[in-house]
């Protein structure tokens, strides 16, 4: 099994040269939010405002981790769909992956074809291996949330699969 | 009357919380049998993954998914016990409580109208029957909402019959697709009411993975749904290949005359599970 190395945040460029089913390792900034904070940065778009998490080039990591005495102890993936009302935006306001587990809607799909992004898979149940990855973590915004909160990883060899690649090309089936 | 304290209670519970950081030895067992006979690459990633970061968990004592449930406990409790010292859901919560402060599970429990955390996990679901005995029997069950959301009610008419039953509880499989983290467990609940066949649904989450019914006919749904839901294809992860679910379990409570109820309830592959006796 060869895996490519993604970089993040990373150029359209970075992203084409990946396939579905490619195997990852995700190294630099991913940025969570799941649910709550999703509501609520689709809200500060859709009013014009800027988003307090930088979107630009970006990965977001959909997770709500687990923490004891401010390390992340467990941080695996929480199902994408939940996220689809949002992804479009997101992308369209620079996002370029997002990670997470499960398949995504026809409009996340076009979505990510317009951005020339992905969407990768982590393994859902397999949170103290991802939790291995992150070297560092902080909390950027929306502190209030809790597990919820956006925070910053610094991520180092983050394992993951290339779910949706830029094409549209999918590895699940449709 | 035995009497049995509160606080051996909420010990107890906050005991049975470290179900977190490991998988129960039927369901490991029975993703290694998936990941030996795995043929599609991708899925046999998948189910090697979780066999990894089961083994990590236990030996390092890490939530072995960071979704540390909403906690379900289910309570025999022997009517010749009395509880002193306040209340038996008081007492469990007290436990959920501290079990997931001290050990970093998440705080994964909130109002439905205001979304505001309530920053403790608590409160649990509590299931109290009442049974024989001075005993306290207590099974904590940590239930992930990714599956949990994938749950199905269907209030079949009685001429839909058992071929109705295996088609419904495949449609909820197939309609739940990658979202619950296959391999899953499929609880069914079948008879009863509404809340009676959901809660039986649940309550087959508690067996063994892959322990057949007692009941002839059970177990033979049992054997013939598990063959249909994996030739669905979805199989680990959304991945594809024979593995989207490890196991059935069925369950059955009388009915309606004019009613065939059936529940789905689905376990992700991160089954966690704990029971003690008081």
């Amino acid at each position: 099994m060869t895996e490519k190395i993604l970089r993040l945040p990373c150029k359209s460029e970075d992203i084409a040269t990946l396939e579905a089913g490619d195997h990852v390792l995700i190294c630099g900034k991913l940025y969570t939010g799941r649910d709550a904070a999703h509501k609520r940065i689709a809200a500060s778009l859709a009013n014009g405002e800027v988003s307090p998490i930088p979107l630009e080039g970006q990965g977001i990591y959909y997770v709500g981790p687990c923490k004891k005495d401010g390390k992340i102890v467990s941080a695996g993936p929480t199902t994408s769909y939940r996220m689809d009302k949002y992804a479009p935006a997101l992308y369209e306001a620079g996002v370029l992956v997002t990670v997470g587990k499960g398949d995504r809607s026809e409009e996340v799909y076009e979505a990510i074809k317009r951005r020339g992004g992905a969407y990768l898979a982590a393994i859902g149940g397999a949170g103290a291996i991802y939790a291995q990855a992150i070297k560092s973590a902080s909390v950027v915004a929306y502190e209030d949330l809790g597990t919820e909160a956006a925070h910053l990883f610094e991520v180092e060899n983050f394992p993951a699969i290339v779910a949706i690649d830029s094409r549209g090309n999918s590895i699940f089936k449709r | 009357m035995r009497e049995i304290e509160y606080e051996k209670i909420a010990e107890a519970v906050e005991g049975l919380t470290s179900a977190c950081v490991r998988l129960t030895p039927s369901a490991e067992a029975a993703l290694r049998r998936a990941a030996e006979c795995e043929s599609c690459p991708a899925a046999k990633y998948a189910l090697e993954t979780l066999l990894v970061n089961a083994a990590l968990a236990k030996r390092e004592s890490l939530p072995v998914c960071q979704d540390t449930g909403m906690a379900c406990v289910f309570v025999k409790l022997g009517q010749d016990v009395r509880i002193v010292g306040g209340l038996l859901t008081d007492a469990i919560n007290e436990g959920v409580r501290r079990g997931y402060a001290r050990r970093g599970f998440r705080a994964s429990v909130l109002d439905p109208i205001t979304r505001v955390n309530t920053g403790d996990n608590t409160p649990a679901i509590v299931h109290i029957e009442l049974v024989e005995g001075d005993k306290l029997q207590l099974a904590f069950l940590p239930k992930g909402f990714g599956s949990e959301n994938m749950s199905k009610l269907y209030m079949l008419p009685p001429s839909a019959g058992l071929e109705g039953v295996m088609d419904a509880v495949t449609d909820a499989v197939k309609a739940a697709g990658a979202n619950p983290c296959p391999p899953i467990i499929v609880g069914v609940g079948i008879g009863g009411t509404a809340e009676r066949a959901m809660l039986t649904a649940k309550e087959q989450l508690l067996r063994d993975v892959g322990e057949p019914s007692k009941d002839e006919t059970l177990a033979k749904m049992e054997r013939e749904l598990l063959e249909r839901i994996n030739a669905l294809g979805i199989g680990a992860q959304g991945f594809g290949g024979g593995n989207t679910a490890l196991a059935v379990h069925i369950g059955k409570h009388p009915t309606h005359i004019a009613s065939l109820p059936v529940a789905v309830n689905i376990q992700c592959n991160a089954a966690r599970l704990e029971r003690t006796v008081l």
